[in-house]
């Protein structure tokens, strides 16, 4: 950091960064996986499907109806997606701003995640947009809709996508070998975390304020001022068991690339973590008790859509709250994985119930997705995957940083 | 790797972009507040339900001729196609007749809700859509408290179809082609003010005939479609659920807290970090 910058090598370096990025074009390792037999044709028919949206418009693929404009589409790809994208600032937050060392093995794949993440439930939001190439309009400036919360969320992605980029970027240039560009990108590392946990928190807020409008369509037991609160809180632990749960599978899946050290250090990993989401779903837990008291909803609760809220609240809140205590107390990283997992269902039940399932929950046609938004979802989902593999197997994401960087310090 | 000022200026830079795009909202209101709106005023007692306005509205904006038939019970939907329906109920007083389009509200969730200011409250009064600038996100939709904007579905160039109050026509001094044609004379276009005065006028004059409501006047924060009726509106299918207050209302508390999110957490994050930095430094592991 302080030391003198060190002359960059230029000679053979730059002709052959070329030649190096082709050869790591192509994939490693085996290719008839379960996972590549399984996404291979779903990715295929899900192209087949796109190409069909654009030429005959968004109805022949999707069951949306005029009552529920958004669908599948936006109520899980994008509202669900990234929430569980929430964990990429929420632990920079602790690596970075709160210095606690013990995580910063996890914070690189943790923020590739939340990019990719970004980069792909956002642009899922392209295939729903019926005037795509308008895209740009509150963007360059020709037209902005400031009192859109939707022009802030927009906003907030774009940018927090180039925050992301910043925080990844060091890894980009530890797998080129820039040592140079390393040092300029590692130097902005702080303020990129500073700005990007600033956009998270208002905009994962703000992706509940996008339903406060609308008010009258929303089941009340779903609808209330303080969606855009509900929202965030449960981001925090929506992310971490997103972590908890990419993390498990990674060190099967990678487990070579990851070092002895790191390989030991997972299991006080998982464990801080479950501490931080039981004490989030805590929080989360009473603010939907004050919400649901101050609203004198007792008289719906008996009814279907009443059991349906009592079940999200106990099934997939207060009970996987419960599983991260007692993980975390009996240090039983299996218990933790399992409350990850009931966490996460719980999180898309919650999402959904707002967007898609309580969204006219009364409308006499009601939305079903149909096949084929499922299968793009998938598809947007797998490829997302096979970037993230693709990522890993060559930058220093999972394995350590190459011996220059820390010959550098 | 400290935070330096000059990246702080950056972040802060950026900040203020957004405060500042927030700002231009404010500014904006006032100048269209003191403009008079137009408006129509639809009187139900009058209508006949001969369908006129849905097809002289389906000849001015090309749009394929009304579908369905008019019969009482049957509800008809305003879609992609038809910009207006009349609709026949059975109500307490027999079957009455009703009109239902675009209610042009006086601070539209429609517009509010759009990010591209397709949507837009026109300072004559009815609230139109631009298709340079839609990106069919269909914000306006879920926002819309009246379910008026339609999206066409079933088309790679889609529109979003909505009744705009014939601006077109308004802008040049006509009025709209409803209110033009309507041979029962139900439909009246005029400014806002002059409108409610009319239909207090109505009701006084006509006490054994109208409830003593303008349905419109205060819901949603005020529509430019104003409604007279026999009977309590929601027998003729209008939804009196609705609160007084604007729907644009609803997010402004919200919007209004992200410039104080943007002043005050950056300068704190950065002072937690400078604060557990100094704990770490006699470590020698460094945090990149
Ligand atoms: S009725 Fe709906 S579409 Fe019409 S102005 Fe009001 S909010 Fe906009
Ligand atoms: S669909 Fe078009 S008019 Fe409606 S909110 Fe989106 S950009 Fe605005």
């Amino acid at each position: 950091m302080n030391n003198p910058a060190i002359p960059i090598s230029k000679d053979k370096k730059e002709e052959s960064t070329f030649k190096f990025i082709l050869s790591e074009l192509k994939p490693k390792g085996k290719f008839f996986t379960p996972f590549n037999i399984i996404s291979i044709p779903v990715i295929l028919l899900g192209v087949v499907l796109i190409v069909i949206r654009f030429i005959n418009g968004i109805g022949a693929v999707t069951n949306l109806t005029q009552e529920v404009p958004w669908g599948l589409w936006i109520g899980f790809d994008v509202v669900t997606g990234v929430a569980f994208a929430g964990g990429a600032y929420v632990l920079t937050f602790m690596v970075y701003i709160l210095n606690m060392h013990k995580y910063h093995s996890i914070v690189r794949v943790t923020v590739l995640n939340g990019f990719l993440a970004y980069v792909f439930y956002a642009g899922a939001l392209l295939l729903d947009l019926g005037r795509p190439w308008n895209v740009v309009n509150p963007i360059i400036g020709n037209s902005f809709g400031t009192s859109s919360v939707l022009f802030l969320v927009a906003w907030h992605f774009l940018l927090y996508m180039i925050a992301q980029l910043i925080e990844f970027s060091p890894a980009v240039a530890e797998w080129l070998g820039a040592k140079r560009a390393r040092k300029i990108l590692s130097g902005m590392t702080i303020a990129a975390v500073i700005f990007g946990i600033t956009l998270s928190t208002l905009h994962q807020s703000g992706l509940g304020a996008l339903y406060l409008m609308a008010k009258d369509k929303i089941h009340p037991l779903w609808y209330s001022e303080f969606i855009p609160i509900l929202f965030f809180v449960s981001s925090i632990f929506a992310g971490l068991s997103m972590v908890i749960f990419e993390g498990s599978i990674s060190h099967k899946v990678f487990s070579k690339q990851i070092s002895k050290k790191n390989h030991w250090a997972q299991k006080g990993i998982v464990i801080g973590l479950a501490k931080i989401c039981a004490g989030a779903m805590f929080a989360y837990f009473f603010l939907q008790l004050l919400v649901f008291i101050h609203g004198k909803r007792w008289d719906l609760l008996n009814t279907p859509m009443g059991y349906w809220y009592l079940i999200e609240m106990v099934g997939f809140v207060l009970l996987p709250m419960m599983l991260f205590v007692y993980g975390y107390k009996k240090n039983s990283i299996f218990t933790v994985k399992f409350a990850a997992i009931l966490t996460m269902l719980g999180i898309i039940l919650n999402r959904l119930n707002v967007t898609v399932i309580g969204f006219r929950w009364d409308a006499a046609v009601s939305y079903i997705p149909s096949w084929m938004e499922i299968v793009v979802t998938l598809t947007v989902i797998f490829t997302e995957i096979w970037i993230f593999r693709w990522v890993i197997n060559r930058m220093p994401v999972l394995s350590d940083s190459p011996e220059w960087v820390k010959d550098e310090k | 790797m400290g935070l330096n000022r000059r990246d702080f200026f950056r972040t802060a830079g950026v900040a203020g972009i957004t405060l500042l795009a927030l700002d231009t909202l404010g500014a904006e209101k006032e100048k269209d507040s003191d403009v008079e709106f137009r408006g129509i005023l639809y009187d139900s007692t009058l209508c006949v339900g001969c369908q006129t306005c849905e097809t002289i509205c389906a000849e001015t904006n090309g749009l394929p001729a009304p579908i369905g038939e008019l019969k009482p019970g049957v509800l008809r939907k305003t879609d992609e196609n038809h910009r207006t329906v009349v609709n026949c109920y059975k109500t307490t007083k027999g079957e009455l007749f009703i009109k239902t389009q675009c209610m042009h509200c006086n601070e539209p969730a429609c517009a509010a809700a759009c990010l591209t200011q397709a949507m837009c409250k026109t300072k004559e009064g009815p609230v139109t859509w631009n298709g340079d600038k839609c990106m069919g996100c269909r914000y306006c939709m879920v926002s819309c408290p009246f379910d008026v904007p339609k999206f066409e579905y079933h088309s790679s160039n889609p529109k979003i179809q909505k009744c705009t109050m014939c601006y077109d026509k308004i802008i040049k001094g006509g009025i709209p082609a409803c209110a033009e044609n309507c041979p029962a004379e139900a439909i009246k276009f005029g400014t806002r003010r002059e409108l409610i005065t009319e239909a207090r006028k109505r009701i006084v004059e006509g006490k054994d005939v109208y409830v003593d409501e303008i349905y419109g006047e205060h819901t949603a924060g005020g529509t430019g479609f104003l409604y007279l009726s026999s009977v309590p509106f929601n027998e003729l299918g209008l939804n009196t659920k609705l609160q007084n207050e604007s729907y644009p209302e609803l997010s402004k508390g919200f919007l209004f807290s992200v410039p104080s999110v943007f002043v005050l957490l950056p300068p704190l994050l950065l002072g937690i970090y400078e604060a557990t930095k100094k704990k770490k430094n006699d470590k020698t592991e460094e945090n990149e």
